[in-house]
């Protein structure tokens, strides 16, 4: 039914995905030192970068978002602003999760934080990219039966993958392995990273093999 | 036969309690005793060996020491004195363990690392099994062959001066004893100084042989303030100069001709970073062992002391002053002690402790003679006979000298040998009795969840083929099939098992329960079968006849399932207050994705039937957190419509927003209350509120808060309480504040400070007077509407009641810094059944799962963990003058276990409100308790049977089996009490 724009999001999933690939390894090459555990925040950022960059590239080229009916510059700065202003209360919602989770309050802050920023990159600017800064869209989408396009659903999928990719990676940190991995946030963005990849992986395949029983509303 | 459900699920919980029961007994080795249970005498000591055998003498060497001073300081932990800081800490003892003419060693306790069994160890030279901590509180007079009994029964003189354990352990050997009780933790000078005020006058005595101190002091630091406290190092030079009087004395008073003296200076276990004890990590289990006398070799520099065990000491004691080693003593000799003996009597020495262990070698294990130890004895023992005989007849050549050497050899050999496999007969267990429990409960448990479809539904009741399975042909064969298992085991085993001691009748009672229950389950599980591909056709998930799971669903299940899979590891286990922690926050945010979807979607449009359902599985429980998010975006301006025109006194909007703010409410009180107490292990050390607020500086806040939190407590239970209660529970509070206040943990605004400490015996006891009163008024209540018909509200206030005395109970035992916790879990209560439960139209199952999530939480949120270590004994002592073992087991359990005892005490009310009510609601509730403790429960014997050679099953998997099993109990008490209430309700029409 929608072979077409499965064909665009299988694709653009594998950008991203490569992209993610491609902040792992380059600054490997570029940077002396640089691991996944050792620098991890560096990672971190590097990640959440690649992410952010190449999601608004592909969903601008894609046009994926409703076509605005005013084309001012002035409405156009407002999605903006109103844009920013979002990511930065998600950062700060996700930070306020993760320390009801239990991560200390003060001591490492930064590490949380910067969880919270990449969860944000990872989710977030997604929802944004697809449904731009609606509220009223978002919550149609997360909630039962909510999804209008197969990109809603993707959509649904991924931020679901790698929300579920950080909640489990919580878990390892209580055992006593001592592994470099287990230092806090590692589990937990590493979890979150792999959560999105196989969202990424998922969502497409998914929704290949049950379009059949995919049904949408018109909009 | 048609029953209950609630019935039938209290029949389960108690019968498998009862399994339960008999696998413990299997589970938890008994300790090894010789056989005869007499004294060792000096008569019984074997010959000295001698080839040829003409004049065999039984003479003992000369004892190598006439005085001895044991010094045990509580919780003195080997780098207190060994390491790097052990210079600052004990200058003088460092001095001497450096210079002096000592012995140092680093004496390894086993766990448990607790002070009695600890002290049994020192003075048997037995290794008391894990169950001794369980019987820790009472301890009755030591029966066992102990060096004490030995010492007095040689007429040595004894005199004690310390911790009252002992003299409740050896009653009437002490010459002269003052026992000081270790009665308030906080109380770290007075112990000390009560023990220390003996010192001089006794040191310039001569009157007594055998001198024993044990200090409290450090120990109790370490329990308020841990092992890094500025409090530490004070008491450590406080110790030190103990030791240095002592020794001084001793010096001054030796004289040329006679035998030298010991000082011995010991720990009885280590702590932990924390400062508790009770594991086997390395800090609680290495003491440090320093032996200061003459008679040693003086040292030229510090050396790395040696490794030896605990039990190694009383041998060495006990040989040391000449008398016959203690029974059942494990222990061996420390070599180097007698180093500077004559060849002849180290021999000898090291024959005696040979001796004893092979004989308790022999009477412990069945099969001694194929144990390497005692054959490596008996070689030993001839060669000692050769170097006798050459030795009695004058040789002295370089020939004796290397023969000496080589039997001295042998013998340390055998010895270690002996010993470690009499530690190994330590860890047997007694697998039939294990096996036999474990089928049971697992039988039970499968019968329980296979019941699952009909006792959650509608009618409630279980339809359990008892009949048919007692008349079966199969029962009658399965019994007689178990029973000649039963005869086969048991005269092939040997008499290790506990069920093979049980009468005839009954086992023969255990064995028909075992094949009924076999056949029950077999027939439910045929009768489930065929109806099994019916439901599968027309319901798409595996969850039977039309059951569609929400989000929640989906998460309780999942959490429980993983749960339980989390307690095959050490460290889930360990850090088990982690997991549901982090479990309670996720269904804080499912229900806070509920109650969301509630009042931001239904009102939008109306719920669109149909379409995708997979997604939504999918997406259970991040979903959540985004809708959340949006109604962080949504507050401002998504009321604007609707909302901002009618926002005043509109009771509707007001409840939406009180129901949209409890989750979070929740979220930050749990996320408050883990900060007051860190449990577990990895990171138990890290500063807590708990200490904070403890500590003397910050006082007037804690007595602030836990104001704060009485008041509140009133305000939160008094609503639904007669008058007479309302006064009862207000007087009782301010009963319990100014218990506290006696106790010293807490000011009153016009006390200054607290000088004199009470035992707040008096206090404690009027806060017990409302409490019965609170109770007995509302168990009259309930007692009435049962008489009465459609009484239902006096049944729910006489509930309520009851459960407010219990309230006001649990306010007495916590601690003041944990009176916050108490008040969180009422608020929490309140504000969930008022907004979340009934508004949502969650159903009794979930409504008691929930409750059973909170109540494990806040069992952990009161600062218990998973280790026998943290149960606050001292609460036993609430009220009383002196131990009295019932009230004092009561109250312990009962303050442990108030988090979940609590929880269960709402579910008892909240299911009888009359708004929720629905006919079946208690029994399903009832049904849900037993499933969910019966799940980790029979999972986790079975783990523990499958893990029982693992590394830490003594020190991680044995006590959290302790604390499931009184979970156990106490929750198969809860369903009793259920589905009692559920039978009153049936009877009346």
């Amino acid at each position: 039914m929608w072979d077409h724009e499965i064909k665009a999001m299988a694709s653009s999933h594998a950008i991203i995905a490569s992209s993610v690939f491609m902040a792992t390894v380059l600054p490997a090459v570029f940077i002396q030192g640089f691991s996944v555990y050792g620098t991890h925040l560096l990672w971190l950022y590097s990640v959440t970068g690649a992410v952010s960059v190449i999601n608004i590239a592909v969903f601008w080229l894609l046009g994926i978002s409703q076509p605005t009916k005013k084309n001012t510059i002035s409405y156009k700065l407002s999605r903006l602003v109103r844009s920013c202003l979002y990511l930065l209360l998600s950062c700060l919602f996700y930070h306020t999760v993760v320390v009801l989770y239990g991560a200390p309050l003060i001591e490492s802050a930064l590490e949380t934080f910067s969880l919270a920023v990449l969860l944000t990159s990872l989710t977030t600017l997604r929802c944004l990219c697809v449904l731009g800064p609606n509220v009223q869209a978002w919550i149609r989408v997360f909630s039962r039966h909510g999804a209008m396009s197969v990109w809603d659903t993707s959509l649904q999928i991924t931020v679901a993958c790698s929300l579920i990719g950080a909640w489990l990676g919580a878990f390892p940190i209580p055992l006593d392995w001592d592994r470099p991995w287990q230092v806090w946030p590692v589990s937990c963005s590493l979890g979150s990273v792999i959560g999105y990849l196989t969202g990424l992986v998922v969502a497409p395949a998914w929704i290949h093999f049950h379009r059949k029983q995919l049904t949408y509303k018109c909009k | 036969m048609k029953i209950r459900t609630s019935v039938f699920a209290s029949f389960i919980m108690m019968a498998q309690v009862l399994g339960i029961a008999l696998f413990l007994r299997g589970f938890f080795p008994v300790p090894v005793k010789s056989s005869v249970p007499t004294k060792s005498k000096l008569s019984d000591l074997p010959a000295e060996p001698l080839a040829g055998g003409q004049h065999n003498t039984s003479r003992l060497p000369e004892p190598l020491f006439k005085r001895v001073v044991i010094m045990l300081v509580d919780a003195l932990r080997e780098d207190f004195v060994f390491g790097p800081n052990g210079r600052a800490n004990m200058p003088y003892t460092r001095h001497l363990v450096e210079r002096g003419s000592t012995h140092s060693f680093v004496a390894k306790a086993r766990a448990p690392t607790v002070t009695m069994p600890r002290i049994k160890a020192l003075t048997t030279g037995s290794i008391p099994g894990f169950i001794d901590v369980v019987m820790n509180l009472n301890s009755p007079a030591l029966l066992e062959d102990n060096l004490l009994w030995q010492a007095k029964a040689a007429g040595k003189r004894l005199i004690f001066y310390g911790d009252d354990t002992w003299v409740r352990l050896f009653p009437k050997l002490f010459m002269e004893h003052d026992g000081t009780t270790s009665f308030f933790v906080s109380d770290y000078t007075e112990v000390d100084n009560n023990v220390t005020r003996h010192l001089d006058s006794t040191l310039k005595r001569d009157d007594w042989d055998l001198l024993i101190l044990h200090y409290l002091g450090l120990d109790h630091i370490g329990h308020v303030s841990g092992p890094r406290s500025p409090l530490v190092r004070p008491k450590l030079l406080e110790m030190d100069d103990v030791l240095k009087k002592i020794h001084g004395s001793l010096v001054s008073k030796e004289s040329e001709g006679s035998l030298p003296y010991l000082l011995v200076l010991c720990g009885d276990h280590g702590m932990s970073e924390t400062g508790s004890h009770g594991g086997s990590s390395e800090p609680e289990v290495n003491t440090p062992l320093v032996l200061v006398s003459p008679a040693f070799r003086r040292k030229a520099g510090m050396e790395k002391p040696g490794v030896v065990e605990q039990v190694d000491l009383p041998p060495t004691l006990a040989l040391g002053l000449g008398l016959p080693i203690s029974q059942n003593s494990v222990g061996r000799l420390i070599p180097a002690v007698v180093e500077e003996a004559p060849l002849r009597d180290r021999l000898r020495f090291l024959h005696l402790n040979g001796h004893q262990l092979s004989c308790l070698l022999r009477d412990s294990v069945a099969d001694h003679h194929r144990e390497v130890g005692v054959e490596q004895f008996r070689v030993a023992e001839k060669s000692h006979g050769g170097w006798m005989k050459l030795y009695l007849e004058g040789n002295t050549s370089e020939v004796l000298g290397n023969m000496g050497k080589k039997v001295l050899r042998q013998y340390l050999e055998a010895l270690a040998s002996m010993s470690s496999a009499l530690s190994k007969q330590l860890g047997k267990y007694d697998m039939y009795s294990m096996v036999a429990g474990m089928l049971i409960v697992l039988q039970l448990l499968l019968v329980l969840l296979l019941a699952m479809p009909e006792a959650l539904s509608g009618a409630a009741l279980v339809d359990v083929p008892v009949l048919q399975a007692l008349l079966s042909l199969p029962f009658y064969l399965l019994c007689l099939l178990l029973a000649s298992v039963h005869v086969l085991v048991c005269t092939s085993a040997g008499s290790a098992c506990y069920l093979c001691s049980l009468s005839w009748g009954l086992v023969f009672a255990a064995v028909a329960f075992a094949s009924a229950s076999l056949c029950v389950l077999v027939s439910m599980a045929t009768r489930r079968i065929p109806s099994g591909p019916k439901t599968s056709k027309n319901g798409g998930g595996g969850g039977g006849s039309g059951w569609a799971f929400s989000e929640l669903d989906v998460l309780l299940l999942a959490g429980t399932v993983g749960h339980t899979l989390s307690l095959a590891a050490s460290s889930f286990v360990e850090e088990e207050h982690q997991t549901w922690y982090f479990l309670l926050n996720t269904l804080c945010l499912a229900v806070f994705q509920d109650v969301c979807r509630k009042y931001f979607r239904e009102q939008r449009r109306p719920r669109g039937g149909g379409g995708g359902e997979g997604v939504g599985d999918e997406a259970d429980e991040e979903e959540e957190e985004e809708e959340e998010e949006e109604r962080f975006f949504l507050s401002p301006k998504g009321r604007r419509p609707s909302d901002l025109s009618q926002q005043g006194g509109d009771p509707r909007s007001r409840e939406r927003w009180l129901a949209l703010a409890t989750p979070p409410l929740t979220l930050v009180c749990c996320r408050l209350m883990r900060t007051l107490n860190q449990t577990g292990v990895q990171w138990a050390h890290l500063p807590d509120m708990g200490h904070w607020l403890n500590s003397s500086e910050h006082k007037a806040v804690l007595s602030l808060l836990a104001a704060l939190s009485l008041v509140l407590i009133y305000f939160l239970i008094q609503r639904r309480c007669s008058l007479v209660s309302k006064i009862a529970l207000a007087l009782g509070l301010l009963g319990v504040y100014s218990y506290r206040a006696a106790v010293g943990n807490v000011l009153f605004p016009w006390q200054r400070s607290s000088q004199h400490v009470s035992k707040g015996t008096l206090e404690a006891r009027f806060v017990y007077v409302f409490v019965l009163g609170i109770l007995f008024s509302g168990s009259k209540d309930l007692l009435r509407s049962q008489i009465a018909a459609a009484t239902g509200p006096l049944k729910r206030r006489g509930l309520w009641e009851i459960y407010s005395g219990l309230v006001l109970l649990v306010a007495l035992l916590f601690r003041a810094h944990n009176l916050p916790v108490l008040c969180c879990c009422l608020l929490i209560q309140t504000l969930m059944a008022r907004f979340i439960w009934k508004k949502l139209h969650y159903d009794a199952a979930q409504t008691t799962i929930m409750h059973c999530w909170f109540g494990q939480a806040f069992f952990y949120f009161q600062g218990n963990s998973n280790n026998i270590g943290s149960v606050d004994i001292s609460v036993g002592f609430v009220g009383l003058e002196s131990y009295v073992e019932a009230p004092a087991v009561l109250l312990t359990a009962l303050s442990t276990y108030a988090g979940p005892l609590l929880w269960a005490g709402h579910l008892v009310c909240y299911l009888n409100s009359e708004t929720h009510r629905t006919p079946v609601a208690l029994g399903h509730g009832c049904y849900c308790l037993a499933l969910l403790r019966s799940v980790p429960m029979v999972a986790y014997v079975v783990l523990v049977t499958a893990l029982r050679y693992h590394l830490f099953i003594w020190s991680v998997f044995s006590p959290k089996l302790l604390y499931e099993a009184a979970h156990t109990l106490l929750c198969s008490a809860l369903c009793l009490f259920l589905s009692a209430m559920e039978q009153a309700d049936a009877g009346k029409p």
